[in-house]
């Protein structure tokens, strides 16, 4: 795992991370939760063209999420 | 199945001890989003279910009754919902209605082939004080995907029954109303396994228990309280602070809280630690690596370029379908319903006073006709819309659209709804409902009257070869051009002035694609085309009626009615235009269906006939009038259906009138600008 962590918005797609932080106000960070974003949760891009929202994989669902969502999630590369 | 009424004769045939023995039981269904919530609801129910709204808010409530073996169940179906945290008013209602109305059973709906996500709700609902069963769906899903799931071997982890089932092929849910029956009576022995916050917040967590224990509102275990405001739960915290904890004690709260803003995640984490233990027990197989059809199907369909492409198909075919099947058979119905109807009533008050026949036919039957003929192409928009969304499109769409909508601070969900518009503002309005957040919501609704619908077109199509000959058609797609501009312009300023707020962060399930159920959609199309026609439906009637007394009234014709008096008075607004009073009736006619303004500016200028109009109509208009005309035409007050619509949607009338003075401002202004500077220019 590499000590640099970086911005979710910015891993290419097909690629696995693990989330190490999330930033962001009670509502947003709940609302994350809910749909499986916590601290240590792993997930793989599937979609990310390098404008517009992207697509994930995580805790057995495909979620979308704005581009501007993506960049408040720290995730650290798996393998 | 049997349903309330089919079950009776049974009852009745057992006799008196059965009769003794009955019990009433209150069950709630809960659930994510994508769990097949409503195929479940709708099969224990089916068209005995009852709509309306949760009390106090503009969330659809509905409940049904199932009777089974002498236990009759009242069936309620709450919102579905991620969480149970204040972050939506769907998710209040939830949590409301389960500690406040103390449902016997709660049955949490799972979908199992995204088992571990929706086992998060399950963790919020266990502490909560209700029993609880969880209805394990869409086990068939799950294997296809290549995941095994124990039900028993969950069952025993969670310390809850667990019922696996696949609601669409009716397996499983006959069981889970036993289980329901069982677990109330108490032949089931309930233990919940109930998830703990994470190590590190443990002791936090109960200095904060210790603060409140003894100062909590009836009803509200302490420990969710306490658990509830370490998470910031906005509802809960101004509940405690304002109306139970004494000053001090809410300072040392308070304070506390400050120091651990992030607990939240602590306490998400803690329930997904509770989850994962319940799936390293019952999964004994997890999903396998393999690209799935889902996975297959998204690469065309989320593609910035392909899932546009497959956008427009889908929606060129809705329109496609629109005019081929939904305009013959408006036109049928307009025919044989209501000119056979107007025949009848116009026999059957032969002998009656002039007036009453012309009330009767032209004021009450024209209005009811106006909402029959609308049913066509709202049942095919309703149908559409539940297509799509039970197949697990719609989100696609909202996925492809998001990067557009998001200038007007609205989501891609806002884009299917608006686009709906083109065809009728009616279910553009209707269909909103799709949306979550209730900002943007409204915010689609006060715009959906701006996207120029078919009726508006078909004035266009009329009036601008009159006047533009070969330019006609430039200037139809000008004044299209025109009136998005406009309707992107008010999206953004009213996202800006005046539903001022966070655009809710864009964060969406794609649920798996799966065949429709068709049973589902029937339901939803039945359910809302007959709410269109309860209560839009009245509201079109009534104001129907009144536009045809103004058009009337007091003489019986056009030209002295009190509706060419307010034309006449309206004739210097209008010569701001270049529009005189009958052209101002015309625009005051469309207000009861958009294409009204022809036929009124046929009786107006005495020649029905439409080479007679036309001509009538290059007199009395210069082009730059006439170009001022159509602005107007286009962005002006919504017909009667959609203010009825707007109304009914947003359960609001200081809303609906915003709507009407919005879009009468936009018109005059557009109307006045397009005068002026034409003019000016030459």
């Amino acid at each position: 795992m590499s000590k640099n962590g970086m911005n979710l918005s910015a891993v290419p797609i097909g690629e696995s991370v693990q989330i190490r932080t999330l930033k962001g106000g009670h509502h947003y960070l709940s609302r994350l939760a809910s749909l499986g974003f916590t601290p240590g949760a792993k997930l793989k891009v599937v979609q990310n063209y390098g404008h517009g929202p992207i697509i994930v994989t995580l805790r057995d669902t495909r979620v979308a999420l704005g581009r501007g969502e993506a960049s408040k999630i720290l995730v650290d590369r798996l393998e | 199945m049997p349903t309330s009424s089919s079950s009776l004769p049974e009852l009745k045939n057992r006799g008196a001890e059965v009769l003794a023995g009955e019990v009433t039981l209150t069950v709630a269904l809960a659930g994510q989003p994508n769990v097949g919530k409503s195929t479940v609801f709708n099969l224990l129910t089916g068209l005995s279910q009852h709509v309306g709204n949760w009390p106090g808010k503009t969330v659809e409530q509905k409940t049904g009754v199932y009777r089974f073996n002498g236990t009759t169940i009242h069936l309620v179906d709450l919102p579905g919902t991620y969480s149970l945290t204040a972050n939506s008013a769907e998710e209040v209602i939830a949590r409301d209605y389960i500690i406040q109305q103390r449902p016997d059973v709660v049955v949490v709906l799972v979908n199992a082939a995204s088992l571990e996500r929706n086992l998060y709700l399950v963790a919020e609902i266990v502490p909560l004080p209700t029993k609880v069963v969880v209805g394990l769906n869409m086990v068939d899903v799950a294997a296809h995907e290549g995941m095994n799931i124990e039900p028993q071997v969950l069952e025993a982890a969670l310390g809850v029954p667990v019922v696996p089932m696949v609601a669409s092929k009716n397996r499983g849910v006959q069981q889970l109303i036993e289980t329901v029956d069982q677990l109330a009576r108490g032949e089931i022995p309930y233990q919940p396994s109930i998830p703990e916050i994470r190590a590190d917040h443990r002791q936090v967590l109960d200095g904060i228990h210790r603060l409140v224990a003894d100062c909590v509102p009836e009803l509200y275990p302490s420990e969710w309280i306490a658990l509830k405001l370490l998470e910031g739960d906005d509802e809960i915290t101004t509940l405690m602070r304002e109306q139970c904890l004494p000053a001090d004690r809410w300072e040392q709260i308070h304070e506390i809280l400050m120091a651990h803003e992030d607990a939240v995640l602590a306490i998400a984490s803690g329930r997904y630690d509770w989850v994962g233990r319940m799936i390293r027990a019952a999964v004994t197989r997890p999903r396998a690596g393999q690209i799935t059809f889902t996975e297959r199907l998204d690469r065309w369909a989320t593609h910035p370029l392909w899932g546009l492409l497959i956008l427009a198909t889908i929606l060129g075919i809705v329109f496609w379908l629109t005019f081929a099947i939904g305009t013959p058979l408006q036109e049928l119905l307009d025919i044989y319903v209501v000119g056979n109807l107007a025949a009848v009533a116009t026999n059957w008050l032969a002998a009656a006073p002039a007036w009453l026949q012309s009330l009767v036919v032209d004021g009450a039957i024209a209005g009811a006709g106006t909402v029959i003929t609308f049913l066509p192409i709202l049942v095919i928009f309703f149908a559409v819309l539940a297509l799509l969304e039970d197949m697990g499109y719609m989100a696609r769409a909202a996925y492809v659209m998001d990067r557009f909508m998001h200038l007007m601070g609205l989501h891609g969900k806002s884009f299917l709804p608006l686009f709906l518009g083109f065809g009728c503002n009616v279910p553009a309005v209707m269909g909103s409902r799709i949306i979550d957040s209730r900002r943007a919501r409204l915010l689609t609704i006060l715009l959906a009257p701006l996207v120029p619908c078919a009726a508006r077109m078909a004035v266009i199509v009329f009036i601008a070869p009159i006047f533009f000959g070969r330019a006609a058609t430039f200037v139809a797609w000008g004044l299209i051009a025109v009136t998005l501009v406009v309707l992107a312009t008010v999206g953004v300023l009213i996202n800006k002035w005046i539903l001022k707020g966070e655009r809710a962060a864009f964060i969406m399930e794609l649920p798996l694609y799966h065949r429709p159920n068709l049973r589902t959609i029937g339901i939803q199309v039945w359910q809302n085309s007959a709410e269109f026609l309860k209560k839009a439906g009245s509201l079109i009637l009534v104001m129907s009626v009144v536009i045809w007394a103004l058009s009337t009234l007091p003489q019986g014709d056009i030209h002295t009615s009190y509706l060419a008096s307010v034309g006449k008075a309206l004739a210097p607004l209008g010569a701001l235009m270049g529009l005189d009073w009958e052209m101002m009736v015309a625009l005051l006619s469309s207000v009861v269906a958009k294409e009204n303004s022809i036929a009124t500016l046929g009786i107006l200028f005495g020649s029905a006939e439409g080479g007679g109009l036309e001509a009538s109509l290059a007199g009395v208009l210069t082009p730059a009038a006439a170009l001022a005309f159509l602005v107007v035409q286009m962005l002006f007050i919504p017909c009667i259906a959609t203010v009825a619509a707007i109304r009914q949607e947003t359960k609001s009338w200081g809303w609906t009138a915003f709507s009407v003075v919005l879009s009468l401002l936009l018109s005059l202004t557009g109307g006045i600008l397009t005068y002026q500077l034409v003019t000016a220019l030459g």
